[in-house]
């Protein structure tokens, strides 16, 4: 049998879903450091990019961050955070939470900037006018309007992360990385091609979800508008 | 009432001033065109007023209350607002649009909805639009419910800045007339921006010419604008065939009509001659016996005829009503071959002549 043929078939095997090294334990961290990464990420990057976005204030801060951000290697934030967190609890829990926040800022940091900074400056002018208050301007017309933009934002993270968080294993944590690391170590392309399909299927499950939910978030904008923004 | 005490703004990083110790005061009811060359700083004025920009220095009062005093969410929702661009929320309905200050305010949706109603049909707008969303409307119709957005919460005050400047010329001129008509029944306080004379000339009380850097070069009305230019600036910038534009805003109402000869189908043709003779001239106005206007014969017409009935009656090629400006009553006049313009009332009923003397007097004086 091929070896892509015998993980798949390995993972399809109900006797290798459950107990330590089970491929649902493994799911479960996975889906746990990934969700908690872009969660933590969306509390800064939300925030900041409303910010900027609405004020037009730190508008080079916020290019700055955000392509600092990608340029840092997730591997060496790793190496150099893993050992200040050697006291804390899960090992190599903290360290991968804090490279994959660092990881899944900038794309929503820069879209939410930028999904702000498209809405026309004549309809927030306009309600201006009319005596809608900033934190009005922003719920009403920026937010809802920059909605898909940002949401895009969010799956650039979350899928860069479900990817990256892979290394996790190296120190210490667990994921899908586990079944790729062990698999180098004792030789075993068969767990190597299981780690690696369960991240790929993951990854597309996430791009699905989020894909969705932006096309949820799109405000009706009318049926001649409809094709022009879709 | 609104008014502006020695107002000057300078932006930062900017060496001139913008708007320059400006004096202004707009009176309760007045519709107000502040008009200029760009650079001039009319739309920085008029943003001032709800304090979308701040004055360096100087007072603006809205009904005698100082606008720096004043909570500038709540100063604007007192103030209707019309941009150029209109500015809707895309991704709200027509109907959502147009309550957006009543929602603001608080009204209950039962009012609000009958506002809605209301404001659509002053504007005389589909009703079926309510629902629709902007990127469905066409230019005309944006515009028109950019203007009842404003009036939606009915705001003593208006702020407008070019709010038919995005439409082709004779849609701006159907809204323009509209916008006269229910400013006649609503009476709102407005200032009006705009870079255009002739739309300054048709919708304003009062005219506002600004030269570049703020500076007030003339405050009057229309006519005086066009008669006494109080600049060289001004004239230039009034520009060609003031005396027309005059003519435009004077109504045929406005100067006496003379009788003219007139005469029955029924009369013989020395009757008709007798009936020119007075006037000096060698045609008359035939009439049916309720006075409506048939049509005109001249001297030689009814000659050899027993009735002027008999002769062929020739219509004139345009009439006027007391409504009419006198440009357009110029224009009947050089239209019409018997050189006079016809006066008629709404049922079509003679009224009186107008000769080319009588309305070029108005220019003159």
């Amino acid at each position: 049998m091929q070896p892509f043929a015998r993980a798949v078939a390995w993972i399809l095997s109900p006797a290798h879903w459950w107990g330590p090294d089970g491929v649902l334990t493994h799911t479960a961290e996975h889906v746990e450091i990934t969700a908690l990464s872009v969660a933590v990420a969306l509390a800064i990057a939300l925030p900041a990019g409303l910010y900027v976005g609405h004020t037009r204030r730190g508008e080079k801060a916020a290019v700055w961050t955000a392509n600092l951000g990608r340029a840092l290697p997730a591997f060496g934030i790793l190496g150099i955070v893993f050992p200040f967190t050697l006291s804390l609890p899960g090992f190599g829990f903290y360290p991968t939470l804090i490279a994959m926040v660092l990881l899944a800022i900038p794309p929503i940091l820069t879209n939410t900037y930028v999904g702000v900074r498209s809405v026309e400056a004549d309809t927030v002018e306009a309600a201006r006018g009319m005596g809608m208050s900033e934190v009005q301007l922003l719920r009403r017309i920026e937010l809802p309007l920059a909605a898909p933009v940002i949401v895009a934002g969010i799956r650039t993270s979350a899928v860069a992360v479900v990817a990256t968080a892979t290394l996790a294993a190296v120190f210490g944590w667990g994921g899908y990385g586990r079944y790729i690391f062990d698999g180098f170590y004792q030789n075993d392309t068969v767990k190597i091609l299981v780690g690696a399909i369960l991240v790929a299927a993951l990854a597309v499950v996430t791009e699905l979800v989020l894909a969705v939910a932006e096309h949820l978030v799109r405000p009706a904008r009318g049926a001649a508008a409809a094709g022009a923004t879709a | 009432m609104i008014t502006l005490d020695k107002v000057s703004k300078r932006f930062p990083g900017q060496d001139g001033f913008a708007v320059t110790d400006l004096s202004l005061q707009v009176d309760d009811g007045e519709l107000v065109v502040l008009v200029g060359p760009s650079g001039c700083g009319k739309t920085t004025t008029m943003r001032m007023i709800n304090r979308l920009i701040e004055p360096t220095s100087g007072r603006i009062a809205v009904d005698g209350r100082d606008v720096m005093e004043q909570d500038p969410v709540q100063l604007r929702r007192g103030i209707g607002y019309v941009i150029q661009s209109v500015g809707l929320m895309p991704h709200r309905t027509v109907g959502e649009n147009i309550a957006t200050v009543p929602r603001l305010v608080g009204w209950d949706e039962r009012r609000i909805r009958e506002r809605i109603q209301e404001l659509v049909e002053m504007f005389a707008l589909d009703g079926g639009l309510i629902g629709r969303y902007p990127s469905e409307l066409s230019g005309g119709q944006r515009q028109r419910v950019g203007v009842a957005r404003a009036l939606a919460a009915d705001p003593p005050v208006m702020l407008m800045d070019e709010p038919f400047a995005a439409v082709d010329p004779i849609v701006r001129e159907r809204l323009q007339e509209q916008f006269l008509d229910i400013q006649a029944r609503l009476r709102k306080t407005i200032v009006f921006v705009t870079h255009d004379i002739d739309e300054a000339i048709k919708l304003a009380d009062r005219i506002a010419i600004l030269n570049v850097g703020g500076v007030l070069e003339q405050y009057a009305r229309p006519e005086e604008l066009l008669r006494a230019p109080a600049s060289d600036f001004v004239r230039d910038f009034v520009g060609p065939e003031p005396g027309l534009k005059r003519l435009s805003l004077m109504s045929v109402a406005d100067i006496d009509v003379e009788a003219g000869p007139v005469v029955h189908p029924d009369a013989a043709a020395d009757e008709a001659v007798a009936a020119m003779e007075p006037f000096g001239l060698d045609w008359a106005t035939v009439l049916d016996p309720e006075g409506r206007v048939l049509g005109w014969v001249d001297r030689a017409d009814v000659t050899g005829r027993a009735r002027v009935g008999d002769a062929d009656v020739k219509r004139f090629a345009a009439y006027v009503t007391s409504g009419s400006s006198l440009r357009s009553a110029l224009d009947a006049i050089v239209s019409n071959r018997t050189q006079v313009a016809v006066v008629v009332d709404e049922q079509e009923r003679y009224r009186g002549i107008l000769s080319l003397e009588a309305v070029a007097k108005e220019i003159i004086t």
